[in-house]
Parts: C-alpha cells; sequence; structure tokens
C-alpha cells in the first residue's frame, strides 16, 4: 500500500478526484428513503425477538437434538464474510497489487459491518441472553466460545482501526471540500481528522501504522474463522468431527467475503456513479480472485466428503446419505453446484467477468455460501450417537420459523445499516490513495521509468 | 433500590459511617445511635447467657466434614439453606465418594418407571428426560433390547469442556452437575454431548408458577429455568440423604445397582442387596457406552444375555422409535 516515494497529485486530479467522490457522500431524500425502509424492517423483526425474549427458544424450530440452527449458520456466515477485509487489503495489499486501492475500503466496510452483527447475533442463539456479561465475569478459558469471543473482538477492533486510519486524510479533504455539509457533520469531520495537515511526516506515521495493522490483521483474521470451525470440530459428532474444519472453514469464508465485495463494488459503481474507480478491471480482478479461492474451496469440499465417504463408517455413512440423497439432497447439492462449482466455471470466461455478469453470480454464491453454513450446522445434529426416541414427532426434523427467519433478516438489516451510514457519512473509495495512484502513473509517464 | 435501602438503613440504626459531608450532625447522631445500640446489645446477650447458664442441655451435631460435636441445645438455630450454601455444597460433592451405576440390561423391560420418578422429583413434562429408556439395536441380525440411558457422569466431560462460564462442572464424587443460575443457554453442551444426556428448556418449565419462590438446590435443580440446561444428576440430593437415586428404588425389575466405587459396592435398587462392583462386572461382562471416545463413563451396563421376556413386537413398530440408525 505505502509507496517508497511520495507522488504528490495535482491540484487538478485533486479535485477532479475528490469531487467525483465525495458527490455521493451526502444525505439526500433517497437515503432516507433508503434508511427509513431499512429502520421500519428492523424494527418489525426485532418485534420477533421481543417474542423470543417473552417465551422462550420454544418460538424457534430448535428442540433438544437439533439445538443449533439458523442462527448459529447466521453467526458463521457474518464471520465467514467478515474476512474478506483481511484478505484484500492485508494479504493482497502487503504482495503489493496497487489494484485494490478503491477497493480496500469497501473490503473494511464488509469486515467492520460482518464482524460486529456477527457479535450481535450470537446473542439471538442463547437461551439466557440477560447473562450475556458472564461470559466475561466468569469466562472459562477451556471452552471455545471464550476463545472466540477473544479473537471476534479483537478483529473487529482492527478492522475498524483499518477502516479509520487510511480515513483520516479523506476526513480532512471532506471537511474542506464539502461545503455544504451539515454543521454537526462538518464538526465530525473536524474531530475525527485530528488536525490532519497532509505533510510528509504524517504520511510516514500514518502508513508505519497502518502496515502494523494490516501485518497484525493476518493471523487474527485467520485465528477468528479456525476458531469459529472448532465450535464444530471439537465435539464427536460426524459430520463436524473433522481436523480439516479450520483450513475448509477458512477457504469458505474467502469464497463469500469475495462474492459480498463484488455485489457491494457493483451497487456502489452504479449508485454512486465512480464508474471511474471502480472499472471492468477492478471486477475482472475480482472475479478471478473468486475463481481462485472458489477452487480452493472445492478442493477443501473434496477432502471433506470423499475421505468419509470412501470409509463409510456408520455414522459417517448416514450423514453423507443425508446430505448427498437424503433430506438435504437438494440443498447440498444446489448449494455445491449453484453457489461453487457453476460460478466457479463460468468465471473463467472473460465475458462473465464483465461487472453485471460477476454481480449476478456472487449472488448465487453468497446465497450459496449461508446455506453452504445451514448444511455444516443442521444436518449434523440429527442423526446423533444413540437414537431420538419417545420425544414429539416434530422433533425429529429441524424446520426454521417465521420468528427465526425474521430475526435472522434483522441481523442482515443491521449489516446493510451499517454499510449504508458508513458510506453516506464518509468517502466510499480512499481520495489521497486514489489521488497518489494517478500521480505515480502520471509521474512514471514524465520520467518514463517503471516502478 | 440498592442506593434507598441503603439511605433507609443509615436512618434507622446509625452504625454506618455517615459519609454525607452535609450532614455533619446526621453523622455525630448515628454514632450516638451505634453506641446504644451496642450497648443494649451487649446488656441484652449478658441477660440471655444469664439465662441460660443453668440449663447445660446440649445437642450432638454432625458437622459439614463429618466431625461429631457438642454444642448447647439454645445455640442450635434452624436455617433455612440460602442459594449460596446450596451452591457452594452442590459444587464440592461429597467427599470420599465415587458415585457408580450399573444397568442389567438382561433385566429391563421398558416398565419406565425410573423415568416417571425421575420426572416427578424433577419437575419435568414426559418428554423431557434425565433418563429414557431406549430401544436399541446393534445391526439388523442382531436382537433388540431395552437401554436405559441416563447421563454417563463422564470423567472425561465433553460438555464440561466446552462451558464457557463453568455452568456445568464435575464433582469430586463424580457427578457432572449443572447451576442453572449460571447457565447462559449457549447450548455447547449440547453439541459435544455424545450420549444425549443433555435437555434444554425452551420454554417455561412445568410447575414454573409453584416453584416460582422456591430456592434453588443445584442437587436437585428445581426449580427449574427457562432457557437453560438441565439433566441427570445421578439424584445428588438423596445421595446427600444417603439414599439411593430416584431411577433406582422406582425400578421393579431390579435393572440398577448403585454405590460407591472406593467401597467396591453397588446396592441393586429393587432387591436393596449389595454386591461388589467388580465382581459384578467381571462376572456378567460389564462395559460402558462408546469407550472409543475416551469419555470414561461412570455408567456400566451389562450385556442383554439370557433375558426373561419376549421383546415385545410393538416396539419395533412405535412411529417414535427409529431405533435402526
Amino acid at each position: 500500500m505505502a509507496g517508497d516515494k511520495a507522488h504528490i497529485a495535482d491540484k487538478e486530479t485533486l479535485d477532479k478526484i475528490s469531487a467525483d467522490i465525495l458527490r455521493p457522500v451526502r444525505q439526500n431524500r433517497s437515503f432516507i428513503l433508503w434508511m427509513g425502509f431499512l429502520g421500519l424492517a428492523l424494527v418489525a423483526c426485532l418485534f420477533a425477538y421481543t417474542l423470543q425474549l417473552r417465551k422462550g427458544l420454544i418460538v424457534t424450530g430448535l428442540r433438544d437434538f437439533v439445538s443449533w440452527g439458523m442462527y448459529i449458520s447466521n453467526f458463521v456466515f457474518f464471520v465467514a464474510t467478515s474476512l474478506i477485509g483481511m484478505l484484500i487489503s492485508a494479504v493482497l495489499g502487503l504482495i503489493g497489487y496497487s489494484w485494490i486501492k478503491p477497493i480496500a475500503r469497501i473490503a473494511e466496510i464488509i469486515a467492520v459491518a460482518f464482524a460486529a452483527v456477527a457479535g450481535l447475533v450470537i446473542i439471538s442463539d442463547m437461551g439466557r441472553p440477560d447473562r450475556f456479561p458472564y461470559l466475561f465475569m466468569y469466562g472459562r478459558i477451556h471452552s471455545p466460545i471464550l476463545w472466540d469471543v477473544t479473537v471476534v473482538t479483537t478483529y473487529l477492533v482492527l478492522s475498524l482501526l483499518l477502516y479509520f486510519l487510511p480515513l483520516i486524510p479523506d476526513l480532512e479533504i471532506s471537511k474542506s471540500r464539502l461545503k455544504n455539509a451539515p454543521g454537526w457533520l462538518t464538526k465530525v469531520y473536524e474531530i475525527l481528522s485530528f488536525k490532519w495537515r497532509h505533510t510528509k511526516e504524517q504520511y510516514r506515521i500514518l502508513l508505519r501504522s497502518m502496515r502494523i495493522l494490516l501485518i497484525l490483521i493476518i493471523p487474527t483474521a485467520f485465528a477468528i474463522h479456525t476458531v469459529t470451525s472448532w465450535l464444530f470440530a471439537v465435539t464427536h459428532r460426524s459430520g463436524w468431527d473433522s481436523t480439516i474444519f479450520g483450513p475448509y472453514f477458512l477457504t469458505g469464508a474467502f469464497v463469500s467475503g469475495t462474492a459480498a465485495v463484488i455485489i457491494a463494488m457493483y451497487f456502489f459503481r452504479n449508485n454512486f456513479r465512480l464508474k471511474d474507480y471502480l472499472t471492468d478491471l477492478h471486477f475482472d480482478k475480482m472475479s478471478r480472485l473468486l475463481v481462485l479461492v472458489s477452487i480452493v474451496y472445492f478442493y477443501f469440499n473434496i477432502n471433506e466428503f470423499l475421505v468419509p465417504g470412501y470409509k463409510l463408517e456408520k455414522f459417517d455413512l448416514i450423514h453423507i446419505e443425508a446430505l448427498f440423497s437424503g433430506h438435504h439432497a437438494l440443498l447440498f447439492w444446489s448449494t455445491q453446484l449453484l453457489g461453487l462449482v457453476i460460478p466457479m466455471i463460468l468465471l473463467l470466461f472473460r465475458k462473465m467477468r464483465k461487472p453485471l455478469p460477476a454481480t449476478i453470480i456472487s449472488v448465487f454464491v453468497i446465497a450459496g455460501a449461508w446455506l453452504k453454513r445451514y448444511i455444516i450446522v443442521v444436518p449434523t445434529q440429527e442423526h446423533p450417537f444413540l437414537p431420538i426416541q419417545f420425544v414429539p414427532g416434530e422433533w425429529f426434523v429441524y424446520k426454521p420459523t417465521l420468528i427465526e427467519t425474521a430475526i435472522t433478516i434483522a441481523s442482515i438489516l443491521l449489516v446493510l445499516i451499517i454499510i449504508t451510514l458508513l458510506s453516506k457519512t464518509f468517502p466510499v473509495i480512499s481520495i489521497w490513495e486514489v489521488a497518489e495512484d494517478r500521480a505515480r502513473e502520471k509521474d512514471e509517464k514524465l520520467n518514463g521509468q517503471p516502478e | 433500590m440498592e442506593e434507598g435501602k441503603k439511605k433507609v438503613s443509615h436512618g434507622k440504626g446509625g452504625n454506618g459511617p455517615g459519609n454525607n459531608p452535609r450532614r455533619d450532625f446526621l453523622k455525630k447522631f448515628g454514632l450516638i445511635g451505634a453506641a446504644a445500640a451496642t450497648g443494649g446489645a451487649a446488656i441484652y446477650s449478658g441477660y440471655h447467657y444469664e439465662h441460660s447458664k443453668g440449663k447445660h442441655e446440649t445437642v450432638k451435631v454432625l458437622t459439614d466434614d463429618n466431625r461429631l460435636v457438642e454444642i448447647p441445645a439454645d445455640q442450635v438455630k434452624d436455617i433455612t439453606s440460602s442459594l449460596k450454601a446450596l451452591q457452594t455444597r452442590g459444587r464440592d460433592g461429597i467427599k470420599s465418594r465415587r458415585w457408580v451405576m450399573v444397568i442389567d440390561l438382561s433385566k429391563c423391560r421398558n416398565a419406565r418407571q425410573c423415568i416417571k420418578a425421575c420426572q416427578a422429583a424433577h419437575h419435568l413434562r414426559p418428554y423431557e428426560y434425565h433418563i429414557n429408556t431406549l430401544v436399541m439395536q446393534e445391526t439388523e441380525s442382531t436382537p433388540a433390547y431395552f437401554m436405559p440411558k441416563p447421563c454417563q457422569h463422564c470423567d472425561n466431560p465433553p460438555c464440561v469442556s466446552v462451558c464457557p462460564v463453568d455452568a456445568t462442572f464435575k464433582r469430586q464424587d463424580g457427578i457432572v452437575l449443572i447451576d442453572n443460575e449460571r447457565c447462559i443457554g449457549c447450548r455447547f453442551c449440547i453439541a459435544a454431548c455424545p450420549y444425549s444426556a443433555r435437555i434444554f428448556h425452551w420454554e417455561k418449565p412445568r410447575d414454573a408458577e409453584e416453584n416460582k419462590d422456591k430456592v434453588y438446590d443445584v442437587e436437585l435443580n428445581v426449580p427449574q429455568k427457562k432457557g437453560t440446561i438441565t439433566k441427570c444428576l445421578f439424584s445428588a440430593d438423596r445421595l446427600r440423604e444417603g439414599e439411593l437415586p430416584y431411577c433406582v428404588s422406582a425400578c421393579p425389575n431390579g435393572v440398577f445397582y448403585f454405590g460407591d466405587e472406593n467401597e467396591d459396592t453397588v446396592t441393586n435398587g429393587t432387591t436393596k442387596k449389595s454386591v461388589s462392583l467388580s465382581s459384578l462386572l467381571e462376572d456378567n461382562g460389564g462395559y460402558r457406552l462408546m469407550p472409543e471416545l475416551g469419555t470414561e463413563p461412570r455408567v456400566y451396563y451389562l450385556p442383554p444375555k439370557n433375558r426373561l421376556f419376549d421383546f415385545p413386537e410393538d416396539h419395533k413398530a412405535d412411529e417414535h422409535n427409529d431405533y435402526i440408525l
């Protein structure tokens, strides 16, 4: 991310870039309408949560045998999708790819929104949400839940910092250039920009701290999803009892996160009119990245099913039958084919990596990613080691209820609200980094020496 | 609330430091009050002492740590156990015991009396099981049999390992218990238990209204609480009284033996006959469930050989018995 030499953009370039990127940063009518819609929908869905608080988890489809369902799938999905912030900014950034500069902040917004809501949705699954503080009062370090709480919080803080630090110069730019912004917002820009003056020394410190954060966030991101996978892998149950669950979850996370960034890019490109910054090149690169991570994930899928499928131990057989040809077959094959294999093949073609087709494919991928979490969480519990007997018939198979669906939708609405607020209050593309990039291109053209 | 209470007690007793700088006189007033109260108490206790000196009645009392002591009879006070005392006692367990259960499968004919006694004691609904009798069949070619299945009280309990708040714990006497005043309802223990021994209160528990004012006893897990876990407790409350567990004494068919591994003795709940644990296991080929998982259960099974009855065919047809897994 950091160039060794500072390239200062001339005023003309900076004016053009700031004007373009700051144009959508305003609270117009469509923003208010959209937020109003999200807010109302959220209130409606939160009403479902009050029902659950009053009556207990009986309002869900969960029972003693399938006791983790939609909520836990949702939690895993949220943690998974948030990892993309690390992949884009840290891994690709530290390698030195400069095409990620206009989309790094979008990836960080997604990381922040999904990680923050992941911490919240886990509460929706608790039988006694009022005892949430007990985790900190009586926390027992032997439990992977404690590890998860620790690393998710750490990841959220690091992602927030990685979102915020590169935003500081842009906040100064917003303060001085957004003349029509309401007074309180200008004040916010002023406070948060910490008297930024765009000096070389300030940039040097900024780039240094970003680099430290980028290095720190890599192990943290690996940890959050590995630990999340251990919530399942530390049990004895067939379908969960797997040594590759950590990397299996991690690679799956990159698939859903990459798809989320492509969808967000498409939205910002069109609604925020940022076609000059989120170009076909970015969709092409991101689609290639999606192919790469899908292939890796596909490889782990083969490992996860072929090895137990070859041996066919008693309970592995029941599990694999339920997925391949039984109760969950339709869901299993549609997630694997429509959500992974077919997108992976389609994106091999250049035409499919154009913005619109890539976005449509990404929608399938991300829907498949959610359902895949469901497939990982639910079926395993339907066939415990000892038979399920002498209990009400509807306990055998898990059927999510309307109420838990509404609560799940509430969490997705919350993510959208966070993304909307961040992207309409602060520039969604890093102005100074793009400007620096353009200046470098210009310098190189003038000097004729590529870096 | 707390604030209000404090203020009231200041005004009345005046035995706390008057930490309100604006009301200095109150402080003095409080000091006088405290002096008066102390003096009064001293006079009263002196009177009490003199009054009781003449009578030398004593009683023998067994203390917490099993010592027999003698104390003046008039010092004996009935106390209702506080939640805290019950929790501490419940976490400690009963010293120098290692409880163990043996279930003789050749005798079980699914009378379900164990289940009924258990559900009555722990205020559970008919489909909420601390102990359940399962219809088992290992393979198509081997015969079916009935298997009572309580919590296995593992010595290496996966449920205890995964609990994030120490709500479920292993006691020194081998019992795995749950403190439902601590449980946050995450259900990780349900996921971790390979024996499906744990259940969750998805809704308001049975008898929630009647039990509203009862002090929670961690060794009985009553009152049960919505949003928390419950499971078999080896009837820890009965063991403290020196009785056999509810299920063990309720069985009409002599299926259950219960006792102390340290003493190598188990007692049959029906015949009340005591036998040597090691010889019972040795003579009958005792085994434990899923030993390959390394959970080290404290429940042993005797194989269903030489059964004295026919296996009723109609159990196979029951739609809730999908027993051929």
